[in-house]
């Protein structure tokens, strides 16, 4: 048996009963990891011997019987989550050579459980984009087709996910950029409700709409994962505190009864593929097999949606890194003199083209004059994208869209074309804006066979009826057990 | 034509918590640069400020201490601006909504009479940290140790109209900010820190005229000094059919001027947005109401008790209650001597008049309260005469013995036997005929001779209203 082709909860049953161990399952990974990553690139650091040791430790912890839910289980984290002393570029030439003192909550959580980290994967940089071809250090591939994006800006995540180099990944998503990549890549993944998750130790791009989440081989993974990471931190102001469902237990199979909104704005989306339409009209149908009510709904503020959010977010990543001034830690320009030419030649040269563009817009968009035409503005447009889910709520329990509108592009094809790509997100970042949970599952194929995703988005801090929705709609499918062939690439 | 000056003032006052606004780190002053500093306030990647809820409640103090309303709601902001000193790149402030608003302190005139002074409002915000220079290196250095001190800034309404109104302004906030022993207030080592805008119009106008924002004014003495060039300066400008521009100018403390730093022009666009890292802060009256009933005594309301319990007049109340040190002394001294005039006189004249000699402050005092307590019982008791008792006082400064000890040992206690005097007047009669036949005579002036010799025979220690009172016995 391959054992990186296993899922966690299938690993963790094995390695409970000790048919296998927490080495050899870490090595596996490894071993897949040093196969194919030359090919996907997906990894900027692959920690080898660090997570051979904690595979050992999860080995002995296991034969003590006092494994955690994680124990001996590989994952790969986005490489804008801090990983104490293991470095943290954000996929940035300005962090390049940045090793945190410190762990994000999430890692602390993830190392209490036993997990084990085999590498940070590769993204947009700073996570902004939607193809990880703004990652100042690679791009990655999709490992469907080589020669298309894996999606972005969790590119790597979901990709090391969808190539088997690791059992599950941590993005984090401020506009689809968990659930776009998972689509793209035919895999699971799931933006949690805002203040879920803690966000100590994710390196900003927008505070109001960065949220950490899973990426998975499957629905119940993907609860495992939610569950291990989410819950109040003393440390993040913006975290909440309520209970923690146990998402896995909630993943019950029936839906019965359950009430799914169509959002007619969405309907009336232009340049919505046919293969992507004709995938959700299917997923419509398996849902109605199981007796779920369909109702249309309306979310009025839609159009607006993607002029508030590229107002919003590049105005607080404006702030948000301001930091990297080459003072005191990260990349610094050696040329130039005084304090104004480093200032300038290092953020000129640290940051890549994208990241630019966008803290030139947000500090546009902040600018006295212009502040209450467009952040002001852009803010209460965003009052009234919460008060169309808040109403929409009342007549659904889940509401169905695409996720993004077209399967994976090919490298390149849209690098020139920001507006296009931003135009991109209009299905994912509403989400942001609102702060409600996403999620996106495999629900089909293009005709080139590339993996198509279903958006399922909830009310607030509802996540175990989006866990369960999606778990239904997999037991009924088999597009999340297929996989991408690497055969033929490898062999070339 | 004849132009009257209006001066709002912006102090910014440290907090003395414990730790930093938004993390743990120790506020303490003087450690080795970088030592008290953590990846939040050093604005690492990744990391979150947290809310010092001590912060808040020093700000609620002062703001209730000011008369101020508290914002059932208020929002951190960010302003934004490039500085090695600043490390996030942005300060975290309030813009839009202040902790507090509409508030007034009263000061006291150089004429004694009261005033009101408005507070538009008060806000916290965090410290930034210290460049140093190094000139033979010719490199600089950046001391975080100060980034995330918290601060409160107090704005006040243009309602200052002289540079001595303004002075009476600051020693009544710093008083304020020390009784609430929220701030050391300290203007030199920058716990307390004033920038003012300044205007001047013409007086029969109610035309305000283009305002200048002085700043670098680092002591008390330079706040009144610079408000008065910079008046000047304006009235002058103005009169040579000149324009004021409004401007940034900073204070020259070695040429006694001020001097422009930058224009509107190049004022900084801070770009202040909510900070989404800090949800809003909520304040509800329950809190206020805790908050209220912990305020201890505050100046004015020490003075107006000062005047009534101790029926002080309002010029002694105002010097012993302008800090809480020295009110606190005066009453540690007065639980031992039932006497506030004595007392109030004493504290006034002779221990402050020493502090101000050597440059020292209450807290410094070489005398302290017990000791002063116990010279002056003595007095009180008619142990010693007051005259006497400046000699104890001032061995008491050289030796630093008790007034006791310094009474017995030099013998220096008042003679009160009626007869033991008696016999002294006697001998002085006998020996000054003359002085005795002018007095009879009309030339009663003279009787401070007599005293004058009684008082030179017992060495200063016989009880002057005695030997006033036998004097006039024996020489009819
Ligand atoms: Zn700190």
């Amino acid at each position: 048996m391959e054992l990186h082709t296993l899922t966690i909860h299938e690993a963790a049953r094995m390695l409970e009963k000790r048919e296998i161990s927490a080495i050899e399952l870490t090595d596996a990974v490894l071993e897949r990891i040093h196969t194919l990553d030359p090919l996907v690139d997906a990894y900027i650091t692959v920690t080898a011997d660090a997570a051979r040791q904690r595979a050992k430790m999860a080995d002995q912890m296991i034969a003590k019987g006092e494994g955690g839910r994680l124990s001996g289980i590989p994952l790969s984290i986005k490489d804008l989550i801090c990983t104490k002393g293991v470095k943290t570029t954000c996929a940035s030439r300005m962090l390049e050579d940045f090793h945190p003192p410190y762990d994000a909550t999430v890692m602390d959580k993830l190392n209490a459980a036993g997990a084990v980290m085999v590498g940070k994967v590769n993204m947009d940089e700073f996570a902004m984009g939607s193809s990880t071809e703004n990652s100042g250090i690679k791009a990655t591939k999709n490992p469907w087709d080589l020669s298309r994006v894996p999606g972005g800006s969790s590119g790597g995540s979901a990709a090391s996910v969808a190539a088997d180099m690791c059992m599950g990944s941590l993005g984090s998503d401020t506009g689809g950029s968990i659930r776009q990549p998972a689509s793209h890549c035919g895999v699971v993944g799931i933006k949690p409700t805002y203040g879920r998750v803690s966000r100590f130790g994710l390196v900003a791009f927008a505070s109001s709409l960065d949220q950490i989440g899973p990426l998975a081989k499957d629905v119940t993974d993907a609860a495992i994962l939610l569950n291990a990471i989410a819950g109040y931190d003393s440390r993040d102001s913006t975290s909440i505190n309520r209970p923690i469902p146990d998402y896995t237990s909630g993943l019950t199979g029936d839906i019965k009864g359950i009430k799914i909104g169509i959002p007619k704005e969405y309907h009336a989306a232009k340049g919505v593929s046919e293969s992507v339409t004709a995938a959700i009209d299917q997923a419509i149908s398996v849902f109605k097999n199981a007796g779920a009510e369909f109702v249309e709904i309306t979310l009025p503020h839609t159009d607006y949606a993607v002029a508030a959010y590229y107002l919003i977010a590049p105005a607080e990543a404006s702030s948000n890194l301001a930091r990297y001034d080459g003072v005191k830690y990260g990349f610094r320009s050696p040329e130039g003199q005084g304090l104004l030419d480093m200032y300038k030649n290092t953020r000129s040269r640290g940051f890549g083209a994208e990241v630019k563009r966008r803290i030139l817009l947000g500090t546009y968009a902040l600018s006295a004059g212009y502040y209450e035409a467009y952040y002001k503005k852009a803010s209460q447009v965003r009052t009234l994208i919460k008060q169309d889910f808040r109403n929409a709520f009342e007549a659904c329990d889940v509401i169905l869209a695409p996720v993004a509108p077209s399967p994976a592009f090919k490298i390149g094809e849209h690098i020139d074309d920001p507006l296009r790509m931003y135009l991109s997100d209009i299905f994912t970042l509403s989400a942001n804006l609102a702060g409600i949970p996403g999620l996106s599952v495999p629900c089909g194929f293009s005709t080139e066979g590339l993996p198509i995703g279903l958006q399922l988005m909830g009310n607030y801090f509802d996540e175990t009826t989006l866990l369960n929705a999606a778990y239904y709609f997999e037991r009924q499918t088999d597009f999340h057990r297929q996989k991408a062939d690497l055969s033929r690439a490898l062999n070339q | 034509m004849e132009f009257a000056p209006v001066i709002g003032l912006e102090v910014h006052a440290q907090l003395k918590t414990r730790t930093k606004i938004f993390c743990s780190c120790s506020t303490r002053f003087g450690a080795p640069p970088n030592t008290h500093v953590c990846p939040v306030c050093l604005g690492m990647p990744g990391v979150l400020p947290v809310l010092n809820q001590a912060v808040v409640e020093y700000a609620m103090r002062m703001a209730l201490a000011t008369d101020c309303r508290i914002a059932p709601e208020s929002r951190f902001a960010r302003k934004n601006y490039f500085y090695p000193d600043l490390p996030k790149g942005y300060q975290i402030s309030q813009y839009e909504l202040p902790i507090a608003e509409h508030g007034q302190v009263n000061i006291t005139r150089p004429d004694g009479t009261r005033k009101k002074i408005g507070i538009t409002r008060i806000h916290m915000e965090e410290d930034a940290g210290k460049l140093i220079h190094d000139p033979d290196r010719s490199i600089s250095m950046v001391d975080y140790n100060r980034t995330g001190v918290p601060l409160i800034e107090i704005v006040s309404e243009p309602d200052i109209e002289s540079p001595e109104e303004a002075g009476a302004y600051l020693r009544q906030l710093r008083a304020v900010l020390r009784y609430l022993d929220i701030s050391d207030g300290n203007m030199e080592e920058g716990s307390f820190r004033c920038d003012a805008n300044v205007s001047v119009r013409p007086k029969e106008s109610e035309q305000l005229g283009t305002r200048t924002e002085l700043k670098n004014l680092n002591s008390f003495k330079f706040v009144e000094k610079a408000l008065a060039y910079e008046i000047n300066r304006q009235i002058r400008v103005i009169s040579e059919n000149g324009e004021v521009i409004q401007e940034t100018r900073l204070w020259d403390m070695d040429k006694n001027r001020t001097f422009s730093m930058r224009g509107k022009e190049e004022a900084h666009d801070y770009r202040y947005f909510p900070d989404p890292d800090l949800v809003p802060l909520k304040i509800d009256e329950d809190w206020i109401a805790r908050i209220q009933a912990d305020l201890p005594e505050l100046p004015d309301q020490r003075k107006d008790r000062f005047m009534a319990q101790f029926e002080l007049p309002a010029y002694d109340a105002d010097i012993l209650t302008a800090s809480r040190e020295l009110a606190d002394y005066f009453e540690a001294c007065l639980r031992q001597v039932e006497n506030p005039k004595l007392v109030s006189n004493w504290v006034m004249g002779n221990l402050l008049g020493l502090l101000n000699a050597e440059g020292k402050t209450i807290e410094e005092t070489p005398i302290s309260a017990e000791e002063m307590a116990e010279l002056l019982k003595l007095v009180n008791d008619e142990v010693i005469s007051g005259k006497i008792a400046k000699t104890v006082f001032d061995e008491m400064v050289a030796s630093g013995k008790s007034p006791k000890a310094i009474v017995e040992e030099q013998g220096l206690v008042q003679v009160t036997d009626a007869s033991a005097i008696e016999a002294v007047v006697d001998a002085v009669i006998d020996r000054c005929p003359n002085e005795v036949a002018s007095y009879k005579a009309g030339k009663k002036k003279l009787l401070g001779f007599f005293v004058g010799q009684v008082m030179k025979e017992t060495q200063g220690k016989a009880n002057p209203q005695m030997v006033n009172q036998i004097l006039k016995e024996k020489l009819g």
